[in-house]
């Protein structure tokens, strides 16, 4: 019996070291994370049917917003151009609207809230599990995209921030045109009936209703209409999806 | 107990000391020993993945929002007096030193980390999110895919209402059934194929408790899916609460895994494994039925008549 269970115990301890070293040498390899990565399009295309692109994210009432909307990431941008423009409290700043579109436009913040504008009250969902809620207010990205008009060849929009997430390596994101045109998609300058603080990605960021947080990107400094992202970072569609997150970021 | 887990084949071949006689019933049916074995390696890693992804935030809240202070299960670390890292697990109000395991632990390298869970929990080891949400969602889907799957193959072969259902007599007899469990004495004869009324319980409530509740709990958790399950995210409080319970409702299957392991430990750990890997299981022969031909190699013209079982 003795034997049997030392016998037993070594073949546990065993076992859990080769399947723990196993894992992290799988995860190393090329093919590994190209494997597992299988997931995500099966995630992409299940939950779109499950929860299609017209379906709203919850909006909640002024008693559920969090006492403190916790910024991520970059709270201080330290690039030159984004220092200037914050020491003129964002006076002159403009949204570049370029790529594939039939009128590219400069748009600064009186511009885009001089079009479609909505105020939404929603949940914020890190990926690394913590939630908040803030009420945002800004421009419906899809106004934007009527008002430069979107080339029928564009798949993409992509935003390109003023923060440095490394030297030379600009905090980037996408999302698609169905993402993009979605009611709850906007271009946010205020957060809390306030002009949105710098830490949370002053003057504008974009606010998606159904992805998690790193694909909100603060700071805005661009906006391009693109049929393919492959030549823009490392191919993947954002900072964080060249480090190894997925592209979806719906779950 | 140790007659029990005595491997019968392993016995010298004279029939006559063979004591007690044993028979070789064919008792899982193939499908049942491969979904078995493709659930143990997703629960294990979607476990081990699990963790890691806890170890982003390791800290566990009530409601729709993680505001700063109010977690309720929080594994941190702080400086002692020494400048040494101490792990500190906080579970509501009260605090305790968990250095070494929770909140603190060595790394590969061997030196202090501040981590929730130690890296020899987590899939991968150091502390790797993008990678820990590659393995769970991959290994949640064939969990789910293998769940349906046996769950459909129990329904049309009625081994979920024949074997997993109680029956009157189960729920009469669960008083007992306790008092056996307790006293570790389990059926060695006919009576050790049938599950007892605690088993079909237990096996229901992870199958159908848990292995449900922490799919939607871990769909609840989906800002694209809250989009349609938002009535559900309400009704358990919120995200961060499907977020706890999915982290609860984790330690369940471990629970459950244990009170198995160790079941199948005290009954035979041999004749069980190999009831799970070929399909065959031994047990003690009643008197009233004939003794096995020669000797208990499983009979190559068929299973016998008893039909394979869990």
């Amino acid at each position: 019996m003795t034997d049997r269970r030392s016998f037993l115990r070594m073949t546990m301890v065993g076992a859990a070291s080769v399947l723990a070293a196993g894992c992290d040498r799988i995860s190393q390899t090329l093919w590994g994370p190209d494997v597992l990565g299988k997931a995500e399009g099966l995630n992409r295309r299940v939950q779109a049917l499950l929860s299609p692109s017209s379906s709203m994210a919850r909006e909640y009432a002024e008693a559920d917003i969090s006492p403190v909307f916790h910024p991520n990431g970059t709270t201080m941008p330290a690039t030159p151009a984004y220092q200037a423009l914050m020491a003129d409290n964002f006076r002159g700043y403009k949204l570049r609207v370029d790529g594939l579109v039939s009128r590219p436009a400069m748009l600064s913040i009186d511009d885009l809230k001089r079009l479609d504008v909505r105020t939404q009250i929603t949940r914020h969902d890190c990926v690394e599990g913590w939630s908040a809620i803030g009420k945002w207010e800004g421009t419906r990205l899809s106004a934007v995209l009527d008002h430069v008009g979107v080339a029928p060849q564009a798949r993409f929009v992509m935003f390109h921030c003023f923060d440095e997430m490394e030297e030379d390596t600009p905090y980037y994101e996408s999302i698609d045109l169905a993402e993009a045109r979605h009611p709850q998609t906007l271009l946010a300058y205020a957060l809390n009936d306030q002009p949105l603080p710098v830490p949370n990605g002053a003057p504008l960021r974009l606010r998606i209703g159904r992805q998690l947080g790193y694909k909100q990107a603060k700071y805005l400094a661009r906006i391009e209409l693109v049929s393919s992202f492959d030549d823009i970072g490392d191919g993947k569609g954002g900072y964080w999806e060249d480090q190894g997150y997925e592209w979806y970021a719906g779950i | 107990m140790s007659s029990e887990s005595l491997d019968a084949g392993a016995m010298p071949s004279t029939p006559v000391d063979v004591k007690p006689s044993r028979r070789i019933v064919y008792r899982h049916a193939l499908p049942i020993r491969i979904m078995h074995w493709i659930n143990v390696v997703a629960l294990t890693l979607m476990f081990l993945s699990g963790l890691q992804i806890f170890n982003a935030h390791p800290r566990l809240y009530w409601g729709n929002r993680s505001d700063e202070g109010t977690a309720i299960l929080a594994l941190g670390a702080r400086q002692d007096a020494a400048g040494n890292l101490q792990g500190v697990t906080r579970i509501g109000k009260h605090e305790f030193n968990t250095t070494g395991v929770l909140g603190v632990s060595n790394g590969e390298d061997g030196s202090a980390q501040m981590r929730g869970f130690p890296s020899w929990l987590t899939v991968p080891g150091p502390q790797w999110l993008a990678m820990g949400r590659r393995w769970h969602f991959f290994f949640a889907w064939v969990f789910v895919l293998n769940g349906l799957c046996f769950v459909g193959y129990a329904a049309a072969t009625r081994h979920l209402q024949r074997d997993l259902w109680p029956t009157g007599a189960d729920w009469r007899g669960i008083g007992r059934s306790v008092v056996d469990h307790l006293r570790f004495k389990h059926p060695h004869g006919e009576e050790a194929l049938r599950y007892n009324i605690l088993q079909r319980l237990a096996y229901l409530t992870v199958i159908f408790v848990f292995g449900v509740g922490i799919v939607l709990m871990g769909l609840a958790m989906s800002p694209r899916m809250d989009a349609v399950l938002s009535p559900l995210v309400e009704a358990v409080g919120g995200r961060q609460s499907a977020r706890t319970i999915h982290f609860i409702i984790a330690w369940g299957f471990v629970a459950f895994v244990l009170i198995h392991l160790f079941e199948v430990l005290i009954t035979g750990v041999f004749n069980q494994l190999r009831g799970m890997i070929t399909g065959y299981y031994a047990i003690d022969a009643t008197p009233a039925a004939p003794p096995p031909p020669d000797g208990e190699a499983p009979d190559t013209s068929g299973p016998s008549e008893d039909r394979p079982h869990d």
